[in-house]
């Protein structure tokens, strides 16, 4: 099957051990990366027309911990998240993605994600991936995040605190970041929880045009200056929870950068929420 | 050293024995199947581990070291046989290295015990629970034996113990759990999922039980070869046509028109993966396994 010239050329300097089957030791394969990258491109470039600030942020090689909001009803901000550190970082970097347990159920999925190299959102797979000097990304808001509704965009809900303590045990850098654009591509304004229980899944965004389908709303990647957070994750709640809030702040400032000048997804919306001013 | 090894006449434990008889040791086998054509240096005791004559060859013979891989592991086996050999059977046998002076005991177990499940980790390190019962009820003496040699550990401060947790084995040999799955013309999979499986080639299977004997091993370890892949890889790999089957249609369907058989709760096996982590065993014996995961995929095929 042939794929994107870029996305293969791209692949050969992506830095994954793969063996003779084209798989690394996590079951990721080369083909599925080759075929994920080459389908998301043209959504990446074309219809969310990402723009990113701030690559150089990125470490170039070794862990870090990327922590970001959630921005949107579907996860489209991790996808495109993980495009811009395929096709926009140098060298090509490849992020793991930390799953909601539910979505491991789903058949297709579940093999997908795992493919791609994205695995159950559990500490020892972040720890592991970390102290194999790859990257990791993670939403701490979880799929609380996710569930936002419209009317609470860019309002962070509560941080989960396991990545803190994390990134202090391996000493890794946490790169934070603020997806914006995300809140009007997938505007969520209720939840369908009986399809949703049925699926397994805590919630399914309902659209004003019902279908969770996005919009082509031009999206934004902001990250922010690598922190080193201080101890050795062995701290009691109270320190962890103020190293988090100081994330979360971060986050929030970047949120602002990314709102500002942004061109407006509709024409009744205005560019900073309110609680952001 | 004089090993005892219970199960002898199994693939892997023929393959122990006689990688210990070339390095210099006596083997005394002990197995309720005979073995015989049984080669120079080991002497075979025909009787079940649950019986009397067994206690006698430990009485007389006073081994150093006992290999335990005497565990009924099909599942066409009845329930309560398989819970007096696998339980029973391992009770008794480390009953009687305690009686009888037994310095070192190697136990032989699987991978499988960790359990197969959406939310489990890959790579499972030691010290993750082994939760295999819960999803599949059958594996439920597979895990008590496992723990009950490990509790050897301090019950039995003065023996040294090594339970091995050791992924599936495969190769020319064509028996053992995987072998048997991959034996039928076709290999049932479930729609949707194709986890990754983590074998070891039968040959750095046997040098591995070998090396925790003569490394004096003592503790719980996983024991893992190359790389893990996905089912529909080894399927390709070793010429045998994958069919996904719907996960409602799935019990009806194995062991029957041409399908490899397995028992209906073994389905999450074929769902998710189960992938340990060997890196303490390797720190400890300096194993590196020989056969990477297509050279081993290849000896089973052409075999």
């Amino acid at each position: 099957m042939a794929f994107d010239k870029e996305v293969e050329e791209r692949l050969e300097s992506i830095g994954l051990p793969f063996n003779r089957y084209g798989l690394d030791p996590y079951g990721i394969s080369r083909e599925h990366l080759a075929w994920f990258y080459s389908t998301i491109k043209p959504l990446y470039r074309h219809y969310f027309k990402v723009q990113v600030e701030g690559m150089e942020n990125v470490p170039k090689a070794g862990r870090a911990l990327l922590i970001g909001n959630h921005s949107g009803g579907i996860p489209l901000d991790a996808a495109m998240v993980v495009a811009s550190l395929f096709f926009d970082h140098d060298p090509p970097r490849h992020a793991h993605g930390m799953v909601e347990y539910f979505a491991q159920k789903w058949p297709f999925i579940s093999p997908l994600f795992s493919r791609l190299g994205h695995v159950t959102g559990l500490p020892e797979h972040a720890d592991r991936f970390l102290r194999d000097e790859r990257i990791v990304l993670a939403f701490p808001e979880g799929a609380r995040g996710t569930g936002k509704l419209f009317r609470d965009r860019y309002r962070l809900v509560r941080f989960g605190t396991g990545f803190a303590r994390l990134a202090m045990r391996t000493k890794s850098p946490v790169v934070p970041f603020a997806f914006v654009g995300g809140e009007e591509a997938v505007p969520t304004v209720m939840h369908a929880k009986r399809l949703a229980k049925l699926l397994g899944a805590p919630y399914l965004p309902i659209t004003p045009y019902l279908l969770p389908i996005p919009l082509p709303v031009p999206c934004k990647v902001v990250f922010g200056q690598p922190i080193y957070l201080e101890g050795d994750g062995s701290e009691p709640d109270d320190v962890i929870a103020l190293q988090v809030a100081a994330v979360r702040e971060q986050i929030e400032e970047l949120m602002r950068v990314g709102l500002t000048g942004r061109d407006m997804p509709f024409p009744f919306s205005n560019d900073m929420p309110n609680h952001l001013r | 050293m004089k090993v005892l090894i219970t199960g002898i006449t199994g693939a892997l434990g023929k393959m122990v024995a006689e990688l210990l008889t070339a390095r210099g040791h006596s083997v005394l086998g002990l197995d309720r199947r005979p073995w015989p054509d049984a080669p120079a240096g080991i002497t075979m005791f025909q009787a079940d581990i649950r019986k009397r004559p067994a206690e006698e060859v430990f009485r007389v013979h006073r081994p150093d070291v006992l290999i335990h891989m005497a565990t009924v592991t099909h599942f066409s086996a009845p329930h309560e046989e398989r819970y007096q050999t696998n339980l029973g059977g391992t009770r008794r046998l480390f009953d009687y290295c305690e009686a009888y002076g037994v310095k070192q005991a190697v136990f032989v177990g699987r991978h499988t015990v960790y359990g197969a499940a959406a939310d489990s980790t890959l790579y499972h390190t030691e010290s993750d629970p082994p939760l295999g019962g819960s999803t599949f009820p059958d594996l439920a003496d597979l895990v008590a034996a496992d723990l009950f040699a490990a509790s050897a550990l301090w019950r039995m401060p003065k023996m040294k113990t090594a339970v091995l947790r050791m992924v599936y084995t495969l190769g020319p040999s064509r028996r053992g759990t995987l072998a048997g799955f991959l034996a039928g013309k076709r290999v049932p999979a479930v729609l949707g999922f194709d986890p990754l499986f983590q074998f070891i080639h039968e040959h750095d299977a046997a040098e591995a039980v070998v090396l925790a004997v003569t490394k004096k091993l003592r503790g719980v370890f996983n024991v893992a070869g190359p790389h893990p892949v996905p089912l529909s890889v080894l399927c390709r790999a070793v010429g045998k046509p994958h069919i996904p089957i719907p996960e409602s249609m799935f019990g009806h369907l194995t062991g029957r028109f041409g399908f490899s058989n397995l028992p209906a709760a073994a389905v999450n096996h074929v769902k998710y993966p189960i992938v340990v982590s060997a890196e303490p065993f390797v720190a400890a014996t300096g194993f590196a396994p020989r056969w990477d995961e297509a050279a081993t995929m290849e000896s089973f095929r052409w075999a």
